[in-house]
């Protein structure tokens, strides 16, 4: 029993099914982690097959694949890569596994129970784009995930898989196990960058966009997302032909998902990329198996804590960003996050605008101030002491943080229709409007859960502020 | 307020040779620090200031952005409760409650014993596991507030002589990355870099 009193079938974190693997394949395997059990199942064949070609050979199997990003923006890696300016050294690679996106589960997994395939994916990604140097930035808080990652390099180097002369050839590489301290931000690329060189995690004003042409001390550097590095091994054996046959044209192979919340199953499962829908994942036997007994779907996360809400009119939509977004949100990380019909909604929304009211690096006003401002008063509202006021007061705060029309999803009940994502921004990075998101959705998808908890606004309170005047309630008090 | 240890410096030195630019050595030299005394002392701080070569408040300054580096001594074992979305919805709230009743102590503060810190975390990559905790930043699945309550008589009665045991707070990786010699490539400073690496083709030598 949980403290909630609702029973949960005890569950490993992963759960396995029957969907193609590719960078799973190795969970359920007991010494998955070790050099040993990595190279009894394939491992490091896929850097031994690169290592034949050439490199520009390498990146264009990778470009060809298509693999979109898995940090969230989900952009393709190859033509990422691609963004380098040519014959700028030195160019250095930087491993994000700073996995810190509210509901998103995953890159912990895979550093965890699969280390060695995320050391062979950055063996590929070095030798494809000539990167001289790796850095493998972890999480603070994951100390399992630390000391996985450490052993499998100490046991990769001592046998000649990573440093110098890799498997015989030229092909030499440092790989070097950094970690955070934490700080949610720091998972934004400039601001990894940043903290890698032993700053103050904040992201770096844009343009350029992409760390790509000024990154690390000011060179070229690819930044990318742990999954996305774990599928480079798979596409190195078995091509990009086989890898685009997995998934839809646009959203090729696979992803892994997190679902957590109210569901019977929750689990990290790993599902076949713009086909599967919210509908199969949450309900279908093969993942989650439905909602906890005798509850109905409320609404649902679908792309990590940042991402608008769904509700069930969303449940059909399939994993494929050209349909999300239009539908008003993402697909973000990869989590999902269950509310069910005894979910207090102003509360879920308050929980996911402290963490981005919390983690907010301060750099931009609109966030450090509007972010903390949005978690004031809905906590405000939340303990009974809002008013209509209030409720205008949390959008006119998005609007300074996300001037104009905000995405949302459609609703067969109010009557609305959806907003397409993305929105605009006054910020350099997402956690400002991160914090306005889970509020926005709230607000606009159940407004009646609003309404019942505020009160109007007093004439007698109006004038008062509009003169600046103490409060009528508070005269009393000053007085004493 | 002790500075780095002699053993600490030497490794302080092996890992700041492992980057391109010394100051890049800062966190994890800050997190040998916590290491060797539970939290982030003054001296300890100015000791790496010299080691990377910056000035102190400028130690200060990335020290200070993190939240994992403490400035003050902490408990024995740090107890994060995380609070966001998914674990909040099955139960967070209570047990944060709970172990504040349990310790006797309100979030943020240290028992009397020196023995526990709560603390109030945000997300740990757990979420399908909720509600979840962490002790000095390793996992605990599915607590109720019964797991909380024999968790704690299991810190209480623990042998730090386990080596399964969950070291004292300071301590992440019990694992430390070591690079022989023979095999490191060795960093090399960006400006003293001026052509690809020697398996690379040049850019536009492959295009011709």
């Amino acid at each position: 029993m949980s403290s909630t009193g609702i029973e949960i079938e005890r569950a490993a974190g992963f759960v396995k099914n029957e969907t193609p693997q590719i960078v799973t394949s190795r969970f359920d395997v007991e010494d998955s982690h070790t050099l040993v059990g990595y190279l009894a199942t394939g491992g490091y064949e896929g850097i031994r097959k690169a290592l034949t070609q050439t490199p520009a050979e390498v990146h264009g199997e990778i470009r060809d694949a298509t693999v979109l990003g898995r940090g969230g923006a989900g952009f393709p890696a190859g033509v990422k890569w691609g963004f380098m300016p040519p014959d700028v050294f030195p160019r250095y690679l930087v491993v994000n596994g700073d996995e810190s996106e509210p509901g998103t589960y995953k890159d912990r997994l895979l550093m965890e129970l699969d280390p060695h395939q995320l050391i062979e994916g950055c063996l590929i990604a070095s030798y494809a784009v000539g990167l001289s140097q790796c850095f493998l930035y972890v999480r603070g808080e994951m100390a399992l995930a630390q000391e996985r990652i450490a052993t499998a390099l100490n046991e990769a180097y001592a046998a000649g898989y990573v440093g110098r002369n890799i498997l015989g050839t030229d092909f030499s590489l440092d790989i070097i196990l950094h970690w955070g301290a934490g700080a949610y931000v720091v998972g934004e690329e400039t601001a990894l960058i940043e903290s890698l060189e032993g700053n103050r995690g904040m992201p770096r004003l844009k343009p350029p966009y992409f760390p790509a042409a000024i990154g690390l001390y000011g060179k070229p550097t690819i930044v990318n997302n742990v999954e996305t590095l774990a599928n480079l091994p798979w596409i190195a054996n078995n091509g990009a032909e086989e890898y685009r046959k997995i998934g839809t044209e646009t959203s090729p192979g696979t992803r892994m998902v997190a679902v957590s919340g109210h569901v019977k199953r929750p689990g990290v499962y790993e599902i076949i990329n713009g086909t599967t829908t919210f509908r199969q994942l949450l309900f279908d036997e093969e993942y989650c198996g439905g909602m906890l007994e005798g509850r109905t779907l409320k609404a649902f996360v679908p792309g990590g804590g940042s991402a608008p809400w769904f509700l069930p009119d969303q449940l059909d939509l399939p994993f494929e960003a050209s349909e999300v977004g239009p539908a008003g949100s993402m697909l973000g990380s990869g989590a999902i996050m269950v509310m069910d019909d005894t979910t207090d909604i102003p509360k879920a929304a308050h929980s996911l605008t402290r963490f981005y009211a919390h983690e907010s690096c301060g750099k931009c006003v609109p966030c450090r101030e509007g972010g903390t401002w949005l978690e004031r008063i809905l906590g405000r509202i939340i303990d009974g002491h809002g008013t209509t006021r209030d409720l205008a007061m949390l959008l006119e705060v998005g609007e300074t943080i996300c001037p104009g029309d905000f995405p949302h999803a459609s609703s067969e009940r109010l009557g609305l229709d959806a907003q397409r994502f993305p929105y605009q921004m006054t910020t350099i990075c997402f956690v400002g409007p991160s914090a306005f998101a889970p509020i926005h959705s709230a607000l606009t998808l159940f407004p009646e859960e609003f309404a019942e908890r505020v009160r109007d606004v007093t004439d007698e309170e109006l004038a008062a502020s509009a003169v600046g005047a103490v409060p009528v309630e508070l005269k009393g008090v000053a007085a004493q | 307020m002790p500075r780095l240890n002699a053993n600490n410096e030497m490794l302080a030195r092996e890992i700041i040779a492992r980057y391109p630019v010394r100051k890049s050595a800062l966190i994890p030299l800050l997190h040998l620090a916590q290491e060797q005394d539970g939290y982030v002392a003054e001296d300890a701080m100015a000791h790496i200031a010299e080691l990377v070569e910056v000035t102190p408040a400028e130690v200060l300054g990335t020290c200070s952005f993190y939240e994992m580096f403490k400035l003050h001594p902490v408990g024995h074992y740090v107890i994060n409760v995380c609070g966001t979305l998914s674990c909040q919805l099955l139960g967070a709230d209570e047990l944060i409650h709970h172990a504040e009743d349990r310790l006797g102590i309100k979030v943020g503060a240290t028992t009397e014993d020196g023995r526990f810190t709560l603390e109030k975390a945000e997300c740990q990559a757990a979420c399908t596991e909720a509600p979840c905790l962490q002790v000095n930043y390793r996992h605990e699945y599915r607590v109720t507030t019964d797991d909380f309550d024999a968790m704690i008589d299991r810190l209480n009665n623990a042998d730090q002589k386990d080596p399964a045991a969950i070291p004292p707070h300071g301590t992440l990786s019990t694992v430390r990355q070591q690079i022989p010699s023979g095999r490191a490539v060795g960093a090399v400073a960006p400006e003293l870099v001026t052509g690809p690496p020697v398996w690379m083709p040049t850019e536009s030598a492959e295009e011709s």
